[in-house]
């Protein structure tokens, strides 16, 4: 099951901690402007899996990557490329909230700061139209200076969505973003990835099968580091191919 | 349950007691140096350089010394120490060397001072030829320091969640500028904390200057860092136990204490407002 225009995609990607393999040969292509959700039982590598899309993983020790990593067709595992550069072009949401110990507004103008762009009036212009596109102009504009920390969960998680929008990346990770705040808040993230695909390619960890179902296109189900099966959201749901597929959505195990 | 409420209340007792123990040798000290010191402090003898084979006059040059000293160990020792700490716990890999070189810095916090000063005058008296002076006195205390420095610069460094890291990596930043400017800023605090507490002392200490530049009395002040000095702990340890007419020096020796501790603590509350003043902005 191949998607028609990948943006996104891995061709035998392997991976372990030490020598302890986590994801084996996975080959999952994200289409541009859809949304991928990778779901599974905890600990079947899902979340391992979306931060080798950006080489997050580069950054814990002891662990290996092997296989290809295809983005615009070219292999970002390659020795020549910039993991700066284009870790720019792919944002990343955390599973927990992260911003920093920061003004509302510098969390969102730090992107642009650390990669050059000075301009005052630009990034004023760049921090409104994030804001709004994360929904959370209208609940922070008159406290802009306010301390990052004095958002709530959901408003925190958004304002990390809007922070990551600010570098114009092409493709957004996000890594179980509402597993750390309420109900009412999820549907407003839900809400904003439905938005967002118009735009970006998405790609979204979930342990939540209502929310893969709610806002993806495709869903890749991931056991035990094995790809077990994707496709489009709809025949995952309705008609899987898989009995284990079957058997995790319809809530026998996990 | 009556067994079981007294032996709480036993527990409780024995940790009280430790605890009035601690406070009560500590306020014994602090209040017989005032008490006995504290007839000295007056602007004369901080200002004043000693007169009469120390029994007269002040001690401006032994202050003087051990703040140039000080200034000099600083410079060693902050510098050098946060880089370490920052090269160790953001650079390095965690595997075998970085855990024998760190193994390594923390038995070197544990050496005498005394072994510190005898390396000093190889190293920076004879080898270097900086002679006995205040820059080789200041380098030997800044070695001396260099461990604590790094240790808890490192430990500063560990108490900032990955997730600064990581978010700011993220974005596109490259690792200097993740750590420059998501992790420095916030663990800044916290490593000035313990390098000044190294440095206060360091400005204590005897044992490493006595061979490597502190002098025994000069009555005059220091024109270069390659002249010898007086300093506060050396020149206590002369009033205290070596000087010719210890009756007439007492008085001396407590006042000189005094101004010591009071330099020491002083050091320690400016890092304490900085640290307050840091947090608030953080919380902010």
């Amino acid at each position: 099951m191949t998607a028609a225009n990948p943006k996104m995609e891995t061709r035998g990607l392997n991976f372990y901690y030490e020598s302890k393999p986590a994801l084996k040969a996975i080959d999952i292509a994200c289409a541009a402007n859809r949304v991928t959700a990778i779901i599974g039982p905890s600990g079947c590598g899902k979340s391992t899996f979306i931060r080798t899309l950006n080489r997050m993983n580069d950054v814990v020790p002891g662990t290996r990557v092997e296989g290809t990593i295809l983005l615009d067709g070219k292999n970002i595992r390659d020795p020549g490329v910039d993991v700066v550069d284009f870790r720019r072009r792919i944002g990343m949401v955390f599973q927990k909230p992260n911003p920093f110990p920061k003004s509302i507004f510098d969390n969102v103008a730090y992107g642009l700061r650390i990669n050059g762009h000075q301009s005052k009036a630009r990034v004023e212009e760049v921090v409104e139209r994030t804001l709004r596109e994360a929904a959370l102009w209208d609940e922070v504009k008159d406290r802009l200076d306010d301390n990052a920390f004095t958002l709530s969960g959901g408003q925190q998680q958004r304002l990390c969505i809007a922070r990551a929008l600010a570098v114009e990346p092409e493709v957004i990770l996000f890594d179980e973003p509402c597993s750390a705040i309420d109900p009412i808040a999820t549907a407003k993230i839900e809400d904003l990835i439905h938005k967002l695909k118009q735009r970006y390619t998405v790609v979204i960890v979930t342990h939540n099968m209502q929310q893969a179902a709610r806002v993806s296109d495709f869903t890749a189900f991931l056991m035990l580091g094995e790809l077990v099966e994707f496709g489009p959201t709809e025949k995952i749901f309705t008609t899987p191919a898989s009995k284990t597929t079957e058997d995790y959505i319809t809530g026998r195990f996990g | 349950m009556k067994r079981k409420a007294a032996a709480e209340f036993l527990g409780f007792s024995l940790l009280r007691l430790a605890l009035l123990l601690v406070l009560a040798v500590l306020v014994i000290f602090l209040w017989d140096i005032i008490r006995k010191g504290g007839g000295q402090l007056t602007w004369a003898f901080i200002s004043q350089l000693p007169r009469r084979g120390m029994t007269e006059g002040g001690i401006l040059p032994a202050i003087l010394g051990t703040i140039l000293v000080t200034i000099v160990t600083a410079l060693l020792a902050i510098p050098m120490g946060m880089f370490t700490a920052i090269y160790l716990n953001e650079y390095a890999k965690q595997a075998g060397l970085t855990r024998i070189i760190r193994l390594a810095i923390r038995n070197l916090s544990g050496v005498p001072s005394i072994v510190y000063g005898l390396f000093g005058v190889i190293l920076f008296v004879n080898l270097m030829k900086f002679g006995t002076s205040i820059l080789s006195a200041g380098l030997t205390l800044g070695l001396m320091t260099l461990p604590w420095t790094v240790t808890a610069s490192e430990e500063a460094l560990k108490t900032i969640p990955n997730s600064y890291r990581e978010g700011s990596l993220a974005l596109g930043a490259t690792k200097w500028q993740a750590i420059r400017t998501n992790v420095l800023p916030y663990a800044l605090p916290g490593m000035l904390t313990g390098t000044v507490l190294g440095l206060a002392r360091a400005a204590g200490e005897t044992a490493p200057i006595m061979f490597t530049g502190a002098a025994f009395s000069l009555p005059f002040l220091p024109h270069s860092i390659k002249d010898q000095f007086m300093a506060l702990p050396y020149h206590l340890y002369i009033m205290a136990t070596q000087h010719h007419d210890l009756a007439k020096a007492r008085p001396l020796a407590y006042g000189t204490a005094l101004v010591l501790l009071i330099l020491v603590l002083g050091m320690n509350s400016v890092v304490a407002v900085i640290r307050t003043r840091f947090r608030r902005k953080r919380r902010a």
